[in-house]
């Protein structure tokens, strides 16, 4: 039988100023770009231009992006439209946005030209319409995502309070929000286009880092009821030592998906997979560096039941005992 | 043995509806035939819809109506209209469907595989401006009317003799062609025997005076020839100052005969559909009509109170886009905010489509549809196959290292998560949700999620295990013990899927639906499932004393 990491016992929360300090050395200059620059939003956001390219010979849209992508126009969108010798190409020059009015309407068109030129050659298509788009997303989804986050985030602490207790409901939260920063300073760093597809992707994280968190919590619960001795510092190690096997066949599985992502899902879903392994990453690691310490470290600051004693740990819902199968039963 | 067996009859249940769900069925798709023209056609296919990022859909170029008179501010038109026709399908149904303005006059709408295209056409292009006005109470279109017949009989046009009861012959002959006919018509009238100057007026031949003040009858295969009457020069001087002429929408029979309503109704409106702010369609179980009953805004209330107070007794009649709804109703008292329209006997789904454009607010403009086509993919044919190409090794990377890591239980949790995909799949035709890449990043998460809580039983069995438990009662325990880590993970991820879907907007509900839909899957098949299998194994080998984990 294969296992790892059955039987640890590393001290994971001494390394918990070192985990803060790592984490601040990430989070805090990324934060700063985005303040000063901005996030690289995709064409879905910021419009650009459209045009309308009748080709001679009927073409792939994969041959009419790697035209494009040779002469370094990245994020367009590609479309055949009716006929696979018609394509719709939306592109866009450069980071910088332009609005309706923008007026660069032209210049994107030129490059987009010299590409096929150079990708498909002269006299093989002919552009039939170029006009400026407008953002096909208002910006209000971005204002509406994060509100979203906001507010589940309010329902994950009601939630946590119910089912463990208020303070581990709070650090839960911390954990995906220092998450939320770190993901926004990795998109941040790699330049990496925001598109709604990687919104997508940042909520998958939200989700996913909970998740994580949460099983590990339960582990603490469980601990600070079986072994009334020990203080919180070493039912924390204990908890997350006894879950590692878990965790690394878990984050090990999820992970292989997403870099076979990174790695064979080309160009246009390559930050999709960037940005969902990122946040498996950092949902790992926060678990065990952000979410267990922090919780320590408020249980210090606001003392409850089970904090460093932990004793009589207020237990809310013990597991249903005394039916003989209640595991089953609570699914069906 | 009878628990297994319910067990057994309960996933079996499970895996028919789910199958159920996923025979493919007819939709109606529009595709584009070799001439180029668009056309409705049936296919058969499985019932999830994909998004216009993974399976394209119709593209539609819309652009601002000029033809029937100047628009003065095209551009600002069509900025408003974006906002309205935003509005107006994502009230319809469409799941993230594509506006975007393009140029300074065109807006582009696309729309995923629409199961009745024709219908999300109409309500796009439904101007669905709403106006009531006071019919001509004073009858001053009547008494105009033998001016207008005099001067067009200075003009030549002369009453068509047929419009007695002869017409109903003459429509027996060639009745279909008048319409067409209509502005030829108006010149060399139908019947050859036209007539002389004895003969009553065109105009008065035509119009039959209706029941309410300003309300004309005309024979419906006369409405044409009427209409271009109407619109000629010498007509249009004598038609009495601050009157219009409006078309009603239903044609009622009297006899062998149908005829067309025409109303004169004041030309300043009391009130319109800006001031709108509320609309609901139902059935009235009184008399089993439509009616859409709407509620305006307080100001538009308070005129429209005191409008209807200084008109008591007064015909409203109701327009939308031009043409009277119905019969204008008598004003008895004065009218608050709240009111409703009669549709008589259309069916309900017309009455929800009406309330629908009336909420999302009038067109500032009518836009005609100068382009239609289908649209691939807004990723790209050749980025879907590489995604799915993709897909598949992180799968086959997934049942690698479950199978290695835990033997015949890794097995068995494949076997779920191949139900788990069924599942899901199922949950999606069955909610008619239409699947984009955002969501298919939440079906990713909750294949994880699956896998997770497949992972936490087993640990949990190991651990057992290893304290010296036997193998069934390691196996119960190991159930039991995960279940609150199970249960808790996912409740939390559930809620916070469940209020990104009613704080966000299109793609993150997508998102939010496919991941909720798939943790109820995983919760099945990873748990009960999962342990149904070791209940039959630890059954067939009661003196296992290993457990392949």
């Amino acid at each position: 039988m294969l296992r790892l990491f059955a039987n640890a016992n590393y001290d994971f929360i001494k390394w918990r100023r070192v985990a803060y300090g790592l984490t601040a050395a990430i989070i805090i200059p990324g934060l700063l770009l985005f303040f000063v620059h901005g996030l690289n939003y995709s064409i879905e956001f910021t419009g650009g231009t459209l045009l309308q390219v009748q080709t001679r010979q009927a073409l792939t849209t994969g041959q009419v992006r790697s035209a494009l992508d040779a002469a370094g126009i990245h994020d367009a969108e590609i479309q055949t439209f009716g006929a696979d010798t018609v394509f719709v190409i939306r592109a866009r020059l450069g980071g910088e946005e332009r609005g309706i009015e923008g007026g660069g309407t032209q210049q994107t068109a030129q490059a987009v030209a010299h590409a096929l030129d150079a990708g498909i050659g002269a006299g093989q298509y002919q552009i039939v319409r170029t006009e400026a788009v407008g953002p096909k997303v208002g910006r209000e989804l971005q204002g509406k995502a994060f509100l979203a986050i906001f507010f589940s985030f309010i329902v994950t602490l009601v939630y946590l309070a119910f089912r463990f207790e208020w303070r581990f409901g709070l650090a839960a939260v911390l954990a995906t929000l220092h998450d939320i920063l770190t993901t926004i300073a990795f998109i941040r760093y790699l330049n990496l286009e925001v598109s709604l597809v990687v919104v997508g992707a940042v909520l998958t994280m939200v989700g996913y880092s909970l998740n994580d968190t949460i099983i590990i919590f339960d582990r603490v619960r469980e601990n600070l009821r079986k072994f009334r001795r020990q203080n919180l510092y070493e039912i924390l190690n204990l908890s997350i030592n006894e879950t590692l096997p878990r965790s690394v066949l878990t984050h090990g599985t999820t992970m292989a998906t997403t870099l076979a992502l990174v790695a064979l899902a080309g160009e246009v879903l390559r930050p999709f997979a960037l940005v969902m392994t990122f946040a498996i990453f950092t949902g790992t690691f926060s678990s065990v560096y952000i979410a267990a310490p922090v919780l320590l470290f408020i249980e210090k600051r606001w003392p409850g039941e089970d904090a460093r004693g932990a004793r009589a740990f207020r237990a809310t819902t013990p597991a249903p005992a005394g039916a003989p199968d209640p595991a089953s039963k609570a699914t069906v | 043995m009878r628990k297994i067996r319910s067990r057994l009859i309960t996933i079996s249940i499970m895996i028919l509806l789910a199958v159920w769900e996923l025979i493919p069925t007819n939709a109606t798709i529009r595709v584009e035939d070799a001439a180029g023209h668009m056309k409705d056609s049936v296919v058969r296919q499985v019932p999830i819809s994909l998004g216009l990022d993974l399976q394209g859909g119709i593209h539609l170029a819309l652009e601002v109506d000029q033809t029937k008179g100047p628009v003065p501010d095209p551009a600002e038109a069509i900025r408003r209209a974006e906002r309205v026709v935003r509005t107006r399908i994502n009230e319809f149904g469409t799941k993230e469907p594509v506006v975007q303005i393009v140029g300074a006059n065109r807006l582009i709408v696309e729309l995923p595989g629409e199961s009745d295209p024709a219908r999300a056409k109409g309500i796009i292009q439904r101007t669905a401006f709403l106006e009531f006005r006071i019919t001509d109470m004073k009858n001053q279109f009547r008494d105009a009317l033998p001016e207008m017949d005099k001067a067009l009989r200075a003009a030549g046009v002369h009453a068509p003799a047929a419009a007695g009861p002869a017409s109903a012959v003459s429509q027996l002959f060639g009745g279909d062609t008048t319409k067409a006919k209509s502005k030829a018509k108006a010149k060399t009238p139908a019947a050859p025997d036209t007539a002389g100057i004895g003969q009553p007026g065109a105009l008065t031949a035509l119009l039959y005076q209706g029941q309410l003040p300003g309300e004309f009858l005309v024979p419906e295969e006369q409405v044409a020839v009427a209409e271009s009457l109407l619109g000629r020069p010498e007509v249009q001087r004598l038609m009495p100052r601050g009157l219009d002429l409006k078309w009603g929408t239903d044609v009622e029979s009297r006899g062998a005969r149908s005829y067309r309503a025409l109303y004169a109704v004041d030309e300043k409106p009391i009130i319109t559909g800006e001031e709108l702010e509320k609309a609901t369609a139902r059935r009235d179980q009184m008399t089993n009509q439509s009616v859409v009953d709407f509620v305006l805004s307080r100001r538009g209330g308070r005129i429209f109170e005191r409008e209807t107070a200084r008109h008591v007794n007064d015909y409203m009649a109701i327009i939308l886009d031009g043409r009277v709804q119905g019969e204008p109703p008598v004003i008895k008292s004065e009218i608050g905010q709240r009111g409703q329209i009669e549709l008589g006997n259309k069916t309900l789904q017309d009455a929800n489509d009406l309330a629908l454009v009336l909420r999302a607010g009038a067109l500032p403009a009518p836009l005609v549809i100068v382009e239609e086509r289908t649209i691939g993919p807004s990723l790209g044919h050749d980025s879907i196959a590489d995604g799915i190409r993709a897909g598949v090794v992180g799968v086959i990377m997934v049942v690698l290292i479950m199978v290695v890591y835990y033997r015949l239980s890794g097995v068995l949790a494949v076997l779920a998560l191949a139900l788990y995909a069924l599942f899901t799949l199922a949950g999606l035709a069955g909610f008619g949700f239409t699947l984009t890449l955002p969501g298919l990043a939440g079906l990713a998460l909750s294949v994880g999620i699956a896998t997770d809580a497949n992972v936490l039983i087993f640990e949990r069995i190991r651990e057992e295990l290893q304290h010296g438990k036997l193998v069934r009662t390691a196996v119960d325990e190991g159930f039991q013990h995960a279940m609150s880590a199970i249960i808790d993970s996912n409740v939390s991820t559930a809620l916070t899927a469940f209020i990104l879907y009613l704080v966000g907007t299109g793609p993150v509900q997508g998102f939010a639906i496919t991941l909720i839909i798939g943790i109820a899957a995983s919760m099945v098949t990873a748990v009960f499932v999962v342990r149904t299998f070791y209940m039959i194994w630890l059954q067939r080998r009661p003196d296992m004393v290993t457990l392949s984990v």
